[in-house]
Parts: C-alpha cells; sequence; structure tokens
C-alpha cells in the first residue's frame, strides 16, 4: 500500500501548489488595470487628497508582493477582507451564499450523475440503435445550448405557462425544506440538463472503451450472462473513468451556475460575483473567484486519486 | 431432420460455414464482405488441427465459430456447427452460454490483455468452472494448481494469487492454457498464442501447451500463421486463403507433399539461397567499443559494441526483444549518439550526433522501418516520397526527377502508375517496397534494415528479401540487417552478430556463427527456432543448456 | 474530389446555416428594416406585418436587432477565435517541435490557466478592466488560447515522434520542411475541426458575459445582451428573449454539424485523399 500513499500524497501536495500559483493568478488578474482600487471606489472626481487617505487606508502604497503575502494570510485565516462597495466582511456574506450554492448544485448533481450513467449504459447497450442516436444527437445539441436558453424556457413553461413552480428562486434562511425544493425544482432542472449531455456521452465512451477489451471478450467465451460480465469484468474497470467523468462534469457545473443563479435571481456565490464585478469590488472578485478555483481544482484531485485507487497496478505493485 | 445430419464420432463439424461482416469504408456505403466461404472441417475428440494461412485468411473467425462467437459486426450468415453432436447455432442464448467455458475454451494471442487486471489470476482461472458447477471452488483450485504445474509455472501454489500486470508475459500465456483447460472442455481453440512472444519464450509455452493437450486428452484448433509451429503440435493441419479451404490433410503430408501450389510456396518459404561472401579487406563502416544508454546515461542499453559492415554486404545483428539491436540502429544513425566509442566510415569518424553530419554521409546510409505504414508521410504521394531524396541530395528537378523514379519504381517491380498513389492506397508489401526505394534513391553504401519484415506476412516477406538481394548485387549497397527472425538471418546475412542484454556475444561471418560449438545463448536461440519437422520441439526440449529469459 | 451527395444531411444543413449567419452579419445594414437604436413602436409588441419578431423592452424592432446582433457577435467571436487560434497553434507547435524550457515554461503556465474554470478568470479579470469590445477579444482570444496549445501541441508531439519524421530527420531536412511539409499537412485536419468547436466556445462565452451585463455594453447589442434586455419580459409571458437566444443554439448547432462532419472524415492519419 506505500507507494499508492504516496502517489495519493503528492498528488495532494501538487494540488495545493496549484491551488497557490492560482491565488497569485487571480492576484495578478486583478493588479491589471490602469489606475487603482482607491480610483474605482471614489470615481474621477476624486480629490487627490482623499485618494491618498484612502490608499493610505487599505495599505495601497505597498508594493504587489507585499499586498498578496497580507492578502493570502487573511484567507488562510479565514479573513477575507470587506466589500468595497458596502463595507460588509465578506466572509460573512460568504458563507450562507456558498450553503445555498452548494445545496443547488448537491440536489443537480444528484439527480444528473445516476441519469446520465443510466442512459450512457442504455446507449451502449444499443449501441447505433435508435436510442444511442438520439442521446449522441441531443448531446451535439446540449453543448451547443446557451445556459440561459434552458433556464429561460424551463421558466416560460414551468413557471409562467403552467405555473407549477415559482420563475424566481427566492430562499432565505429557515426556509422549510418543502418550500426549499420547490424554489430550487427550475435551476436544478437548467443546470442538470446543462451537465447532463455532456456527461452522458463521456460515460458512454468510457464504458464502451472497456466493453471492447480483451478481457470483456474473454468473460463473454467464458460463457457469462451479459449481465455478469458488466457486473464482474466491466464494472470495476470502468468505475475510474467514469468517476472522472463525474468529477469534470461537476466542474462544469461550477460554471453553469454562475448563470443559472443569474436567471433565476438565487442567492448564491455565483449571484455575488456577477454582482461585485460589475461593481469592481475587487476584493469580493478575488475571494470568490478564489472559492470558485478552489472547489474546481479539488473535484479534478478527487478524480486523479479515485484513478490512482482503482488502478490494480498501483494497488498491487510487482 | 436435423437428427439425420447429426455425425456419430466427430467433436466438432463445422459445415459449409459462411461468415460475413459489414465494413464501413469512410465517405461510401456500408456494404458486406465474405470473410468465410464455405469452409467445412471436422475434429475428433483429443485431435489437434491446425488453422493456418496470411492476414485475412478468415482462420481466427472460423475459430471462434466454434464458440457461436463473432468478433466485433461479424455474423455467421450460413451453415452449421455441430459440437458433441448438437447444432450449437440453433441452440439460442442460452445453449451457447452454456457451450462456452464447458465444451469450449479460448486462449487468446495476447494473455496479457484478456486478464482482467483487476482480478486476481486464480479468480479468474476458476470463474468459468465454478459458472458451469464443474466442481467446488476447492476442486477447481486444485485443479488450476495442478495444471500450473503441468504447465511448469513457477511457484504453482501461489502464482493465482497474483495479478495479471505481476506475471510475465510468457508465463501469463500458460496461465491462460490453464484457465482454458480448468473446466476440462472438450475443445480449445487456440488463436496464436505464441505469436506475441520472443523466441526462446515461444518454444517453453509451445512444448507446455503440448503436453497439456496430450496429458488431457483435449481437443484442440490452433490457430497461427506459422506453419512450422502449427506442424509440432497438430494431428492435422488446413490450409486457408482468402476465407476459402486451399488443402486439408495430416501434418505430414501437408509439410511434406503439399498438393496445392499454395501450402508449397508456405511450406518453402524460408527457402533463398544466398551464397554468403568473405568479408572483405577492410570494412567501410566500424561500430567501434559503442556503448549507449537512455535517459541521460541511467539506463546502459548497449554495451561496448564493435561490428563492421563491408561494401555490399549484410551483417545480420540478430536478438530477442530488449537486446540493444535497435538502439544500434539508432546509435550508427546518430539519433541517439554513444556515450563511449564512435563509428568510423570510410576510415574517418563519424561525428556522433545527427545535427553534427554532412549531408553526404546522411546520403550515405539509408534507412527502412519495421512499420512501412507509418514510415511514410500519408498525405504524400509515392511520386512525392521517393522523388524528395533525388531533388535533396541531386538536386533533381521535373522531368529528369521523374524519369528516375520512374526507374526506381521498375526497379521495385512496381509500375509507372503508382507515382500518383497514396500510401493508404498500397498493400503491405508495396508500402515497404516504396521505403525501399526511397532508401535506394539516396544512391546509400549502407541501408539499415530495421525489422523490416517481420510485420508482413511470410510470402509477402520472402518476396521482399529476394528484393532486398538482389538489389544489393545491382548496386553494391551494404545492408545492416536488425532482426529476431533467424531464419531470415540465415537466407540473407554474410555475417552475424548476435547480442544479448545490449553485448554482442557472438560475432563472425555467417558460416563461423552458424558452426558448433556455440556459446550457451546462441545455442538457445538457434535451437529454438521452429522447424518444418515433425518432432523438433521434443529434439530441441531434450537438448537445451540455457533457460530462456521469458523464465 | 468533394463531390455533394457524399455530404451527410446533417452537415449540409449545417454548413447552410452556418453560410445564412455569416451572410446576415455582412450585409446587416442593407437587410435590418429599421435602424439599430430607433424606437419604432410599443414596448414588447407581438410580431405583425411590421415587426416580424415582434419589439424589445424600449419597443425597438427586434428582427433589426437581432440582425445587428448578427454581426456583433459573430465579428467579436470571429476575431476572439482568430486570436486564440493563431497564438495557441503558433506557441503549441513551437513548444512541440522545440521542446526544452520552452515547452516546459509554456506548458506548465497553460496547465495553471486551465487550473481556473474560463468564465470565472475572464469575470476575475473584467472587475478591473474597462468593458469594451477590444477588451473583450483580447480576454476571450488568450483564456480560449490555452485550449488550442494544448491540441496543437499533443498533434504536433504526436507527429513528431512518426517514423517518418524521423526519415525526414535522417535525410537532413532542416526544421522548415518538418514542420510545414511533414507536421502540418497531417496536423491540420484535427486544427480545422477544433477552429469550428473555439468559434462556438467564443459564441457561448461572449453571450454569457453579455447575458451577465460584463459583455457587450449599450446601446450595442449582442444577442446575450439581447437576452439581458427583454429577460424581465418572460414572466410575463412574452418569449422576446427566447429569440436572441434560440439564434444563439442555432448558430452553434450549425457550426458543431459542419465540424463533426470533418472530424469524423478525416480522425484518422490514413487518408490522402479528397481532404488535403
Amino acid at each position: 500500500m506505500a507507494p499508492i500513499l504516496k502517489l495519493i500524497a503528492q498528488r495532494l501536495a501538487l494540488g495545493v501548489l496549484l491551488l497557490l500559483a492560482v491565488s497569485v493568478l487571480i492576484f495578478a488578474g486583478t493588479q491589471i488595470l490602469p489606475g487603482d482600487v482607491a480610483q474605482s471606489i471614489l470615481g474621477q472626481s476624486a480629490t487627490p487628497q482623499a485618494l491618498a487617505n484612502l490608499r493610505e487606508a487599505m495599505g495601497l502604497n505597498d508594493p504587489a508582493y507585499v499586498r498578496y503575502f497580507k492578502w493570502l494570510g487573511g484567507v488562510l485565516t479565514g479573513d477575507l477582507g470587506t466589500a468595497l462597495s458596502s463595507g460588509q466582511d465578506i466572509a460573512t456574506s460568504i458563507k450562507g451564499r456558498l450553503w445555498n450554492t452548494l445545496f443547488l448544485a448537491f440536489w443537480a448533481a444528484i439527480v444528473s450523475v445516476p441519469l446520465a450513467i443510466i442512459l450512457g449504459l442504455l446507449a451502449v447497450r444499443y449501441r447505433n440503435g435508435f436510442v444511442d442516436k438520439l442521446i449522441s444527437g441531443l448531446a451535439l445539441a446540449s453543448t451547443s445550448l446557451p445556459e440561459f436558453l434552458i433556464g429561460y424556457v424551463l421558466v416560460f413553461f414551468f413557471a409562467v405557462k403552467l405555473q407549477w413552480f415559482p420563475g424566481i428562486s427566492t430562499v432565505y434562511e429557515g426556509m422549510p425544506f418543502g418550500q426549499r425544493m420547490q424554489a430550487i425544482a427550475l435551476p436544478a432542472t437548467a443546470l442538470t440538463l446543462v451537465v447532463l449531455a455532456h456527461m452522458m456521452r463521456m460515460t458512454r465512451a468510457a464504458i464502451l472503451n472497456v466493453m471492447q477489451s480483451a478481457y470483456v471478450e474473454t468473460a463473454e467465451l467464458k460463457g457469462l450472462s451479459a449481465f455478469n460480465v458488466i457486473r464482474k469484468h466491466a464494472f470495476p474497470n470502468a468505475i475510474a473513468p467514469i468517476i472522472n467523468v463525474v468529477m469534470l462534469n461537476l466542474a462544469f457545473l461550477i460554471v453553469g451556475v454562475v448563470v443559472v443563479e443569474v436567471i433565476f435571481v438565487y442567492p448564491g456565490m455565483g449571484q455575488y460575483l456577477v454582482d461585485h464585478v460589475a461593481k469592481r469590488d475587487v476584493p469580493v472578485v478575488q475571494a470568490v473567484g478564489l472559492i470558485f478555483a478552489a472547489v474546481y481544482i479539488g473535484l479534478n484531485i478527487i478524480a486523479d486519486i479515485a484513478a490512482i485507487i482503482a488502478n490494480p497496478r498501483l494497488r498491487h505493485p510487482k | 431432420m436435423a437428427n439425420l445430419a447429426t455425425p456419430s464420432d466427430n467433436l466438432l463439424d463445422i459445415r459449409n460455414l459462411r461468415i460475413e461482416a459489414k465494413v464501413y469504408p469512410p465517405g461510401e456505403e456500408p456494404r458486406n464482405i465474405t470473410l468465410v466461404h464455405d469452409v467445412s472441417l471436422t475434429l475428433k475428440k483429443g485431435k489437434v488441427l491446425g488453422l493456418i494461412g496470411e492476414s485475412g485468411a478468415g482462420k481466427s473467425t472460423i475459430g471462434l465459430s466454434s464458440l457461436g462467437y463473432g468478433r466485433g459486426g461479424v455474423r455467421i450468415t450460413g451453415g452449421q456447427v455441430f459440437i458433441n453432436g448438437r447444432d450449437i447455432l440453433t441452440s439460442g442464448k442460452s445453449g451457447i452460454r452454456k457451450l462456452r467455458g464447458r465444451e469450449v475454451c479460448y486462449v487468446a494471442q495476447s494473455a496479457a490483455a484478456a486478464f482482467n487486471p483487476a482480478h486476481r489470476l486464480m479468480d479468474q482461472v476458476v470463474e468459468a468452472s465454478l459458472l458451469h458447477g464443474t466442481g467446488t471452488r476447492a476442486q477447481a483450485e486444485k485443479r488450476a494448481v495442478a495444471l500450473f504445474k503441468k504447465l511448469s509455472l513457477p511457484d504453482p501454489e501461489n502464482i493465482g494469487k497474483r495479478f495479471p500486470h505481476q506475471v510475465s508475459g510468457g508465463q501469463l500465456q500458460r496461465v491462460m492454457t490453464a484457465m482454458a483447460l480448468c473446466s476440462e472442455p472438450d475443445l480449445i481453440v487456440f488463436d496464436e498464442p505464441t505469436t506475441a512472444l520472443d523466441v526462446t519464450t515461444q518454444i517453453d509455452v509451445l512444448a507446455a501447451i503440448k503436453d497439456a493437450i496430450r496429458d488431457t486428452g483435449v481437443a484442440a484448433l490452433y490457430i497461427t500463421h506459422d506453419l512450422a509451429v502449427v506442424a509440432q503440435v497438430s494431428d492435422e493441419i488446413m490450409v486457408l486463403r482468402h476465407g476459402r479451404l486451399v488443402e486439408w490433410g495430416g501434418t505430414r503430408q501437408i509439410i511434406k507433399e503439399p498438393r496445392q501450389e499454395y501450402t508449397n510456396q508456405l511450406v518453402s518459404v524460408h527457402e533463398i539461397t544466398h551464397e554468403e561472401q568473405k568479408p572483405g579487406t577492410t570494412p567501410f563502416l566500424s561500430v567501434k567499443n559503442v556503448t549507449a544508454a537512455y535517459g541521460g546515461g541511467a539506463v546502459k542499453v548497449l554495451k561496448n559494441v564493435s561490428v563492421d559492415i563491408y561494401p555490399g554486404q549484410t551483417l545480420a545483428v540478430v536478438g530477442e526483444s530488449g537486446s540493444g539491436k535497435s538502439t544500434l540502429a539508432r546509435a550508427v544513425t546518430g539519433l541517439l549518439p554513444p556515450l563511449e566509442g564512435n563509428v568510423t566510415f570510410a576510415g574517418r569518424p563519424l561525428a556522433n550526433r545527427l545535427a553534427d553530419r554532412t549531408k553526404d554521409d546522411l546520403r550515405q546510409l539509408q534507412m527502412i522501418y519495421q512499420m512501412a505504414d507509418v514510415a511514410m508521410n500519408p498525405r504524400q504521394t509515392v511520386g512525392t516520397i521517393i522523388g524528395r531524396p533525388l531533388e535533396f541530395y541531386f538536386g533533381m528537378r521535373g522531368k529528369q526527377r521523374d524519369a528516375r523514379v520512374a526507374e526506381l519504381l521498375d526497379k521495385i517491380e512496381m509500375g509507372k502508375g503508382f507515382i500518383d498513389r497514396y500510401p493508404a492506397e498500397l498493400s503491405g508489401g508495396q508500402k515497404q517496397r516504396v521505403c525501399i526505394a526511397r532508401a535506394l534513391a539516396a544512391k546509400p553504401k549502407l541501408i539499415i534494415c530495421d525489422e523490416v519484415t517481420s510485420a508482413l506476412d511470410p510470402l509477402v516477406a520472402h518476396g521482399i528479401l529476394e528484393l532486398l538481394l538482389e538489389l544489393q548485387k545491382e548496386e553494391q549497397v551494404a545492408y545492416l540487417f536488425i532482426t529476431h527472425d533467424l531464419a531470415t538471418v540465415k537466407s540473407i546475412a554474410d555475417s552475424i552478430a548476435v547480442m544479448y542484454r545490449g553485448e554482442v556475444v557472438r560475432y563472425g561471418s555467417k558460416s563461423e556463427v552458424l558452426k558448433p560449438p556455440f556459446d550457451a545463448y546462441t545455442e538457445l536461440l538457434l535451437s529454438s527456432v521452429p522447424e518444418m519437422e515433425i518432432g523438433w520441439l521434443e529434439k530441441a526440449i531434450k537438448g537445451r543448456r540455457m533457460e530462456s529469459a521469458g523464465n | 474530389m468533394l463531390s455533394l451527395t457524399r455530404i451527410p444531411l446533417g452537415a449540409v444543413i449545417g454548413l447552410i446555416f452556418t453560410t445564412l449567419f455569416l451572410l446576415t452579419a455582412i450585409f446587416a445594414p442593407l437587410i435590418a428594416p429599421y435602424g439599430l437604436g430607433e424606437i419604432v413602436g410599443q414596448v414588447w409588441e407581438p410580431s405583425s406585418a411590421n415587426f416580424l419578431l415582434g419589439t424589445d423592452n424600449l419597443g425597438r424592432d427586434l428582427l433589426s436587432r437581432m440582425i445587428y446582433g448578427a454581426r456583433t457577435t459573430i465579428f467579436i467571436a470571429v476575431l476572439a477565435t482568430a486570436l486564440s487560434f493563431s497564438l495557441g497553434s503558433i506557441l503549441g507547435f513551437t513548444a512541440a517541435v522545440v521542446g526544452g524550457w520552452f515547452d516546459m515554461i509554456m506548458s506548465r503556465f497553460v496547465d495553471l490557466l486551465m487550473a481556473i474554470p474560463t468564465l470565472i478568470f475572464a469575470l476575475v479579470v473584467l472587475s478591473v478592466l474597462p468593458t469594451n469590445i477590444f477588451v473583450l477579444i483580447m480576454v476571450m482570444g488568450i483564456l480560449d488560447s490555452t485550449r488550442v496549445y494544448r491540441l496543437s501541441r499533443a498533434v504536433a508531439v504526436d507527429i513528431n515522434v512518426m517514423d517518418f519524421v524521423e526519415a525526414a530527420k535522417l535525410r537532413g531536412e532542416g526544421r522548415r520542411w518538418i514542420i510545414f511539409r511533414e507536421i502540418l499537412p497531417n496536423a491540420l485536419s484535427p486544427l480545422v475541426s477544433e477552429l469550428g468547436l473555439r468559434f462556438i466556445y467564443s459564441v457561448l462565452l461572449l453571450s454569457a458575459l453579455s447575458f451577465l451585463g460584463l459583455g457587450v455594453q449599450p446601446p450595442a447589442a449582442d444577442w446575450g445582451g439581447m437576452v439581458k434586455e427583454n429577460k424581465d419580459g418572460i414572466v410575463f409571458g412574452i418569449p422576446a428573449a427566447l429569440i436572441p437566444a434560440a439564434a444563439i443554439a442555432a448558430l452553434a448547432i450549425s457550426v458543431n454539424l459542419v465540424a463533426d462532419w470533418v472530424l469524423n472524415r478525416t480522425t484518422d492519419l490514413k487518408g490522402g485523399r479528397g481532404n488535403g
């Protein structure tokens, strides 16, 4: 077991390193503008004295790397700074929103992952048949659909015409579970549809790859039933690629969440980010950007570790 | 009706088998092609029938039909397959499942791919027995261990606890044979079980398979393209070509008195008459004490190698995979600059690095590759491929160049009509010929041939070898001929270097190298090359002094 | 020879619609019945003889705005794709052939950029940069070039180790011949199909940014921005916002169909004829 633990530790360390590098990149990304934050807070008409005072107060006179390490130090101790536009503590504002976003993404994942795997299996089972062609056609179409088309079509039919669900997903603290579920029904559906087709297509490819291997033929030639061939021989080898597919698509889901939250005016991280980009509220953008990147990197690490664990060559070295 | 047709004492009885497949040529309508045309055969209990033919002969397809299986889009569209008197093609899905792994088992070419990487060997070996209820797990495992012993696998008690990737290729092939035998079937289909192995490993596996067949009394269909191999294990041989039966007879009759011209060609394929030339006084190319390594000196793959090549002669470098023979070629060409030692050409040292060599030095050394289809740019026509060296080295253009290309095409026995063809539109043998023409176009002193015939069917390979010898006479070109196949070496070499683990273990003129007394490795290598002789296998195994690399 | 009958139906439809969209973009001022910002009717009028698609949230003709929107959307997406493609493929090819430290540094930097979702990083950068078309094209083009870089590097690395390239090197050919005569012709087909996919991605990214109010700014409008303008009508049952959204989908699907066909025809390195 030792080499495999070493590999996992290496992968984790690499992830931490990557996250650090990403934090540098995000910080640098907000430093490329002409002018500075003080200018954008006070506007063009600000007096030089007021600008100088604010710069002093915010520590903007320090060189960029000093500010970066101050910022990083804050992030590591849970202090994300204060929002320029409202003066509120960012960590406090984010807490509830992060929970809301995770709640939405969780339900979208709960629906889309099993659905994608089942449909992917069906596509393999009826390969080149009608179901398969339909599924790959839908997949092609859905990679071309903007999220807001899916979102507004859902709103138009299910919120406006049929009035089954609210078109605006208001949630608040202490909201009963049932009501909350009803509120997120449409955004969760939209998110599901955004990732479903892609996940299905990749699942299909992963399973197909395993099903065409020589050891599956060997199993068939032993007289195993189709079900047992899949259960005993295909599945143990397909699980790593499928986890990989799922994780990659959950990472897509993060991007989808930004637009979907705006469509449904859902009080989550995406909405929060977009609002503060428009307000040019750099500390908030940095903090939220970093959190999104961290989740994205985290999912990729999980995918890699799953692949490492599922590989018998690494589990049972020579 | 079916009862009347039921044969009595034949274990396997295939009648008028017809197999088709749907192919999807790019940009064209899918169409049906027939892979097997009305082939019939019978096999009695405990007998071995060898199916032999070149690629595309339909031998694997026929073999798999006895399991009611078609690979990919392959469909059995006509005929009957009787096993133990039952027509399996009409027995339905569950009938076929009961047959597979119980009455008929399969041994694949690449055991490394055919074992599930996720399960231990023992679990896979006994799986079919447990599935079909031929004993408890303990009984099946006991049988498996006995079979491991019979197949002379190391540590038979414990090898089953390993995973496939923890076992070498030759051993895995034997484990697969044990897996097929474990459920005590009546028939085993061996599909090229030794083709992917090195010669010295092949002989062990072959002997193990033969013993196991004899001792268990199982019948077998043994599929291979190598007549010498099949002659060792079969009672009867069936020769197939393009999905049709060519000849079917007892092993002795097929290899001693073939009745069909095609069989005769297969039997006499290695017989090339080539008179050995005595080494001249001065070699034009000498490899002197070359040591080379990959990874900046970490893995030494060539150790202190010295060989000479004389004008217009052939030096064959022979060895198994990992012997360093291809690395020698890379060192000579400058692709892998040696760590120590050097290569002299026409009496002066040749720059070690490719980039430091003059254009004329590059011209003098040309190369032909094993895989002709990746050795040519798929987007260039034959005319460009052969014409480019003419342009590049001799500045030939226009008509002059075209005339020379036509001349070269003529030399390789292909017509002018091929000038505008793309590589994808040529057959395997034609591709290799174009590569030869490209090398010749540079008017080199030496052509390095890296396993140039090993990807080709025997008859095509034979044609290429004859062409190379003829061109050598005409053009006075020397060959550095790298191969794992001793039969080829015997046909064309003037001198031979035997390589083993990066070193030259035996070197000299052909007659010297092939004359006893031998060193241990050369003897092993020589004794491992299958000969078309009944009883050769037993003789070879008895006379061995050295364990093969696979063990 | 390319014969029309051998193109599958999907690809034909894709080609026709892609051409239509392109023509609309090019000749927008000639086709549009009304001006871009011209207020010609009531707010959100339904479809009528005067206004084929109805009017928008300010009473402007939706069809005219769709036509001008096509121009903006396609113009920005084309330029961003051109940028990402030339940047990505040149760097990717160079990295593959040159190798060494250049390859090392470029590849690690691209890995780093790709560790952040494109939309998120675009938002981060746009929070400080002025929002204009030039900035949009630069940001979209540079961020997307990472994908082109990866693909072209991978393709070139694959081809670079093939025997026919080695044969050319052994012949003594220079780097120019090897890149342009040996590698490029074989790398072309996957790259052409990737071009289509990158264009779709640019269209979708631009639309998302504009929809979030961070892309094309009013009074100019691209399709994403038009969805934003008209989205409030949805809750009143007015589908004006769905029209530009559907147009984005239609454009993306058409290009996808063409790209898919190109890819399927030439996935392997075998064919020499008909796709050079």
